[in-house]
């Protein structure tokens, strides 16, 4: 089943896929039960129970197949163009150039039909993005490439044209590591301390238990549920390489296809938890640009790799990144042990005339990298603590939404100054360069 | 480099520093002078002088931090970048290339637009971007911002 054309124009104006109402009428399905429920539950009588179901779902579907009437998007050449509403109508059109990534996603239930939903991240967007939910498979991918080429100034392929090439796979993630690694991070680890000392509290003092259990449970509940979200998002995780740009599948019951063309990456974050250093596993995130303000963004994880070992993890942000990282050799003052004792070990910066890469971290190393091609600012700041230390912290900013950038914290005063002017001196070249 | 020389950075106007003074006067002083001339009718003149007495000296360090916060602002327009700088307990410098800047907005609420002052804010890219001048005086904070959005669109550089 393909999408309809919107027969009364000719001018490329296309519908999404006619069973999307009918996916759109789950949440609405779910609020009607939800009201019936109540409903049941003040023991009105069935009568009214009946009217609301019969008066409600007819509604619903007619204002969903409205909905989906009035929404048609079209590709130009520059532009996204999506036009939506019924009561008030809404023209968006989304400059292809400031197109940061594409995602293809496809939640279980639309999986199961076939269908995919095409979610872009676009810099400068004041508000979210509407997805475009939902198109057929293959439409979904099409457009994306189509997207994908015309933001990067490339010719669109019209229909018909020959399949594109495949993604050369650079790394695929095994389910073992990644649950052992979630097993090992450090939620799931202080949460099951937190559960044996509840345990303990129960077996020497069952009486004062009651509190700190109805407490402590939901919030362990919690932690757990996120850490098999997360397991669930990232199952089968693979990096790939594609003519579009670098693209990361993964996902068990809602897969998700990203695709990040070639310099867009603002900046890239390696973690380390403790746990994992036995292991020698890293986990790598990356940031891209763009405004996105959803809550279920969450479940795109920001993850480059969410477990690898740690040289295959450097040597895919280099080819990532364009070039290798440069060493962090540059490490702390002495005076910075006053200020963070913990961390001390572990502060150093370096940097080369493409990346500025800086560690911390207590029990976790954290290695920011952050592409001096993609400096919006840089700051320096000091707390009056470490003013009497002679201190000062250097903060460079870059776009990304979860990641912002690199800190350098705790250098000497005149170090600080020294490491502003050499950054702003190799970004302005990276910048003008690139 | 985050030590240029005193004279180079520029200063929010002077009319600056005597609306934020006028405000602490009006926001502290006055109501703790009150407040001791209510606790002389309630408790008798110790109370009452106590109070003046903290009255007094909260005023006096209030002037000092408000002086001490107008005279570590200033700004400061390089070849490449624009130099922002304030803070008293903690120092803040940013460095803003002007081919990063986004948009800048000019805004004055109704105390400042008494006094013929506005603010004149940088956005770039990034969030954390905090690159900001108040007190302008209204041409100079219309000039610098033309100057910088002409600059930005010029050195222009895609994210």
């Amino acid at each position: 089943m393909t999408d309809e054309p919107v027969a009364s124009q000719q001018d490329g104006w296309v519908r999404l896929h006619p069973l999307t109402p009918l996916l759109r009428g789950g949440r609405f399905a779910l609020l009607l039960v939800a009201v019936v429920g109540q409903q049941t539950l003040r023991d009105s009588p069935a009568e009214a129970v009946l009217a609301v179901l019969v008066l409600g779902v007819p509604l619903g579907a007619l204002g969903l197949w409205i909905a989906w009437r009035a929404l048609r998007y079209r590709v130009t050449p520059t532009e996204l163009q999506v036009e939506s509403g019924v009561l008030v109508r809404r023209s968006r059109r989304v400059p292809l150039a400031r197109v940061q990534a594409v995602d293809v996603v496809r939640p279980f239930y639309a999986r199961v039909l076939g269908l995919a939903e095409l979610r872009l991240e676009v810099v400068g967007a004041s508000a979210a993005e509407a997805p475009l939910a939902f198109l057929a498979e293959d439409r979904a991918v099409a457009l994306r490439s189509a997207l994908l080429d015309l933001a990067a100034g490339r010719q669109a392929p019209v229909e018909g044209a020959p399949p594109p090439v495949p993604d050369r796979v650079l790394v695929q993630v095994p389910t073992g590591p990644l649950v052992w690694s979630t097993l090992l991070g450090t939620p799931l680890v202080t949460a099951a301390a937190v559960l044996v000392a509840l345990l303990v509290l129960l077996v020497l003092e069952p009486a004062e238990a009651g509190t700190p259990l109805l407490l402590g449970l939901p919030a362990l509940l919690g932690v757990g549920s996120l850490a098999v979200r997360r397991v669930l998002a990232e199952y089968g995780f693979t990096v790939a390489e594609s003519p579009d740009g670098l693209r990361l599948r993964h996902g068990l019951l809602d897969t998700r296809s990203q695709t990040i063309p070639p310099g867009r990456v603002q900046a890239v974050r390696i973690r380390e938890p403790l746990l994992w250093r036995r292991l020698g596993w890293v986990r790598v995130e990356v940031d891209v640009a763009g405004y996105s303000g959803r809550g279920d963004e969450q479940d795109a994880t920001g993850a480059l790799l969410p477990v690898a070992p740690r040289q295959l993890a450097l040597d895919l942000v280099a080819r990532v990144l364009g070039a290798p990282l440069p060493a962090a050799d540059r490490p702390a003052p002495p005076a910075a042990r006053w200020r963070a004792p913990l961390q001390h070990p572990r502060l150093a910066v370096g940097m080369d005339d493409r990346h500025l890469v800086a560690t911390s971290g207590v029990l976790t190393t954290t290695t920011d990298v952050a592409p001096l091609a993609k400096v919006q600012s840089l700051r320096v700041t000091q707390g009056p603590y470490e003013r009497a230390l002679g201190l000062a912290t250097l903060h460079v900013d870059t776009a990304g939404r979860r990641l912002p950038g690199a800190a350098v914290p705790h250098r000497g005063r005149s170090e600080a100054g020294e490491l502003l002017d050499e950054v702003a001196a190799r970004a302005r070249k990276a910048r003008t360069a690139g | 480099m985050t030590e240029q020389p005193e004279a180079v950075w520029r200063r929010p106007d002077p009319a600056l520093l005597r609306l934020r003074r006028r405000l602490a006067t009006g926001i502290v002083s006055l109501p703790l002078a009150l407040a001791s001339l209510w606790l002389l009718v309630r408790q008798g003149p110790a109370a009452a002088a106590a109070a003046l007495a903290l009255a007094v000296v909260l005023s006096g360090l209030l002037q000092v931090a408000v002086q001490r916060r107008y005279a570590a602002w200033g700004y400061l327009e390089r070849e490449d970048d624009l130099l922002v700088r304030r803070g008293v307990l903690v120092r803040r410098t940013s460095v803003v290339p002007y081919g990063r800047m986004q948009y800048v907005d000019v805004t004055a609420g109704p105390l400042a637009r008494r006094y013929g002052l506005a603010t004149v804010t940088l956005h770039t890219a990034a969030a954390a971007t905090d690159a900001s001048v108040p007190g302008l005086r209204e041409d100079e904070a219309a000039r610098l911002r033309d100057r910088l959005a002409a600059l930005g669109e010029a050195r222009q550089a895609g994210v």
